[in-house]
């Protein structure tokens, strides 16, 4: 393992101590040092906007913490939940006086965590309303989406639903809102090479040379096929027909794609993939509003790509458009 | 009345701990087939900060339960924090009004961890999860109750049913989780929570017999 570690134990730590001193502009480390919160939050009046899960998806989540975006964000573990302590905190943190919404990923342990914060937090008079991303969509069958994995579509989910609340909405509105981002975003993801946590020492699935995982998701949990690596512009139309077979969409739909790493791609794969990815796309009939292409949510070392393609609206498209300051770039 | 003293049973908790902490790399190795791989690393800090903070405080078996339940709630997340914390939680708040456990309150307590956990989680007996082992485990305490058997042996049953419902995980597909996106391929391999859930469980057993006996023999 060639990492840049300290402590295998302590990565979370470490993690987020220099998360805190690069973006101090933006961010702070709220009391609980596992909630990072924007600079600004709480805002009074306005809806808080949070999320929470675990580390080792930077910039996902904290990165994505700041103005029109999320006000607070829970920190777990390398790839495991945090605690519903922290998602509470992180709820304290947004709160503005008018509701709290925590949009997430529909893992087991982020349910479980969010689910036990919520109870807590109506102790304390703070109302937390849920949506939770099921984008993944190799993760289970279209016949129980409801069991479907959040990925790279909660960044999309995040900046509708962080714009609209910035803009005064009410909770109800901005659940809403964020509801319909997720509904109208589909994702797959594609592992030609597996990820180790520091503290488990080894690679936690594998790949063998020359195969890879079509579906994988965003732990190294297994796709729904794995078969000879191929040329990329193989790939991508693969990729292209999985997310779109799954996505009604009429020609004439203008779209948004997020095409991301997971964490040991190099960049000019992602652009590879990406001339590929539009072709398919346009060949359908969509229209691509807007195209975002880089790291943007990793699964520590691992070697693949994601591809998020959202349809868009009236509505979703103004929000999508919305300038926000975060540490992320996007 | 086979019954032992609240008070001062917390070391019942740091034996549990122990086991916990002894089988660290194993709880790993087991949960790194079909799952993350982390679950004796997460486990082993969550039962460690636990009995940091229960040893040398002649704690109540109510009060060590609510300090594990509490730090694994607020400290260890992941799915097990939760599960864990809620079970322990309710454990100690079945117990907490209790100066002696007997066989009776010992199964309500049983239930209402079952119960805390039921209420957080979505998974059933057959779905290859700690519930594999503790479901039947309670079962079986609450059976030989019923047939008029001493605790201590009651004890006996419970993990007698612990053991072999863990061992029942190793055949079953894994229908919640991480490990459901295996299918299949999560056959062959025992849950990581069945599996120290069964740890749990036989340490709290052999815990609550040993203080059965000194109460009988100080009782004498």
């Amino acid at each position: 393992m060639q990492r840049f570690i300290n402590n295998p134990d302590e990565v979370v730590e470490d993690t987020v101590k220099g998360f805190v001193k690069a973006h101090a502009d933006i961010i702070r480390l709220a009391s609980n040092p596992r909630v990072i919160a924007a600079r600004h939050a709480p805002v009074d009046g306005k809806v808080g906007v949070i999320t929470g899960g675990g580390s080792g998806h930077e910039p996902a989540f904290i990165g994505y913490t700041g103005r029109n975006m999320l006000d607070a964000v829970a920190v777990g573990e390398l790839f495991s939940s945090p605690t519903a302590k922290s998602f509470l905190d992180a709820a304290r943190e947004a709160n503005g006086g008018k509701g709290v919404v925590c949009l997430y990923g529909n893992y087991a342990g982020d349910n479980m965590n969010v689910k036990m914060a919520i109870k807590l937090a109506a102790k304390e008079g703070i109302e937390i309303a849920t949506v939770v991303a099921n984008d993944d969509v190799c993760s289970a069958g279209p016949d129980e989406r409801e069991k479907r994995r959040g990925v790279a579509g909660e960044i999309f989910m995040w900046k509708c639903a962080g714009a609209l609340a910035a803009e005064g909405a009410g909770l109800e509105a901005v659940q809403a809102v964020a509801q319909r981002a997720i509904d109208n975003c589909r994702s797959i993801g594609v592992g030609l090479g597996p990820c180790t946590l520091p503290a488990v020492g080894h690679p936690n699935f594998l790949i063998e040379p020359g195969t890879m995982e079509v579906g994988i998701g965003h732990h190294g949990e297994p796709g729904v096929r794995v078969e000879p690596l191929k040329p990329a512009a193989e790939i991508a139309r693969d990729m292209v027909k999985i997310v779109l077979d799954d996505h009604d969409l009429t020609a004439g739909t203008e779209v948004a794609v997020l095409v991301s790493g997971l964490g040991a791609t190099p960049v000019n794969e992602l652009y590879i993939l990406n001339d590929t990815f539009e072709q398919e796309i346009a060949g359908r009939g969509l229209t691509i509003h807007k195209t975002y292409i880089g790291n943007y949510f990793t699964s520590l070392e691992m070697v693949g790509a994601t591809l998020t393609v959202m349809a868009l609206d009236a509505e979703l498209k103004r929000l999508l458009d919305v300038a926000v300051d975060c540490p992320a770039r996007l | 009345m086979q019954q032992f003293e609240n008070a001062s049973a917390g070391d019942i908790v740091l034996s549990i701990a122990d086991r916990i902490i002894e089988n660290r790399a194993y709880l790993s190795e087991i949960d790194g087939k079909i799952g993350d791989g982390d679950h004796g690393v997460n486990m082993a800090k969550g039962f460690g900060m636990a009995a940091d903070r229960i040893r040398g405080n002649d704690m109540s078996l109510a009060t060590a339960f609510d300090t594990l339940g509490t730090v694994l709630m607020t400290e260890i997340g992941g799915s097990m924090g939760p599960l864990y914390g809620v079970m322990f939680t309710q454990f100690a708040e079945t117990i907490e009004k209790s100066a002696a456990i007997d066989a009776r309150t010992f199964s309500a307590m049983l239930s209402n961890g079952l119960d805390g956990i039921q209420s957080i989680g979505a998974a059933k007996v057959g779905d290859k999860t700690l519930l594999d082992t503790l479901v039947p485990a309670i079962e079986a305490f609450d059976a030989a109750n019923a047939d008029g058997k001493p605790f201590p042996e009651a004890l006996d049953a419970l993990v007698v049913a612990a053991e072999e419902g863990r061992d029942s995980t190793r055949d079953l597909v894994a229908k919640i989780g991480r490990a459901s996106r295996l299918g299949e391929r999560s056959v062959g391999v025992l849950d990581a929570g069945a599996t120290s859930c069964a740890l749990i469980l036989k340490a709290l057993a052999l815990g609550a017999k040993q203080k059965l006996l000194m109460s009988a023999t100080a009782g004498r």
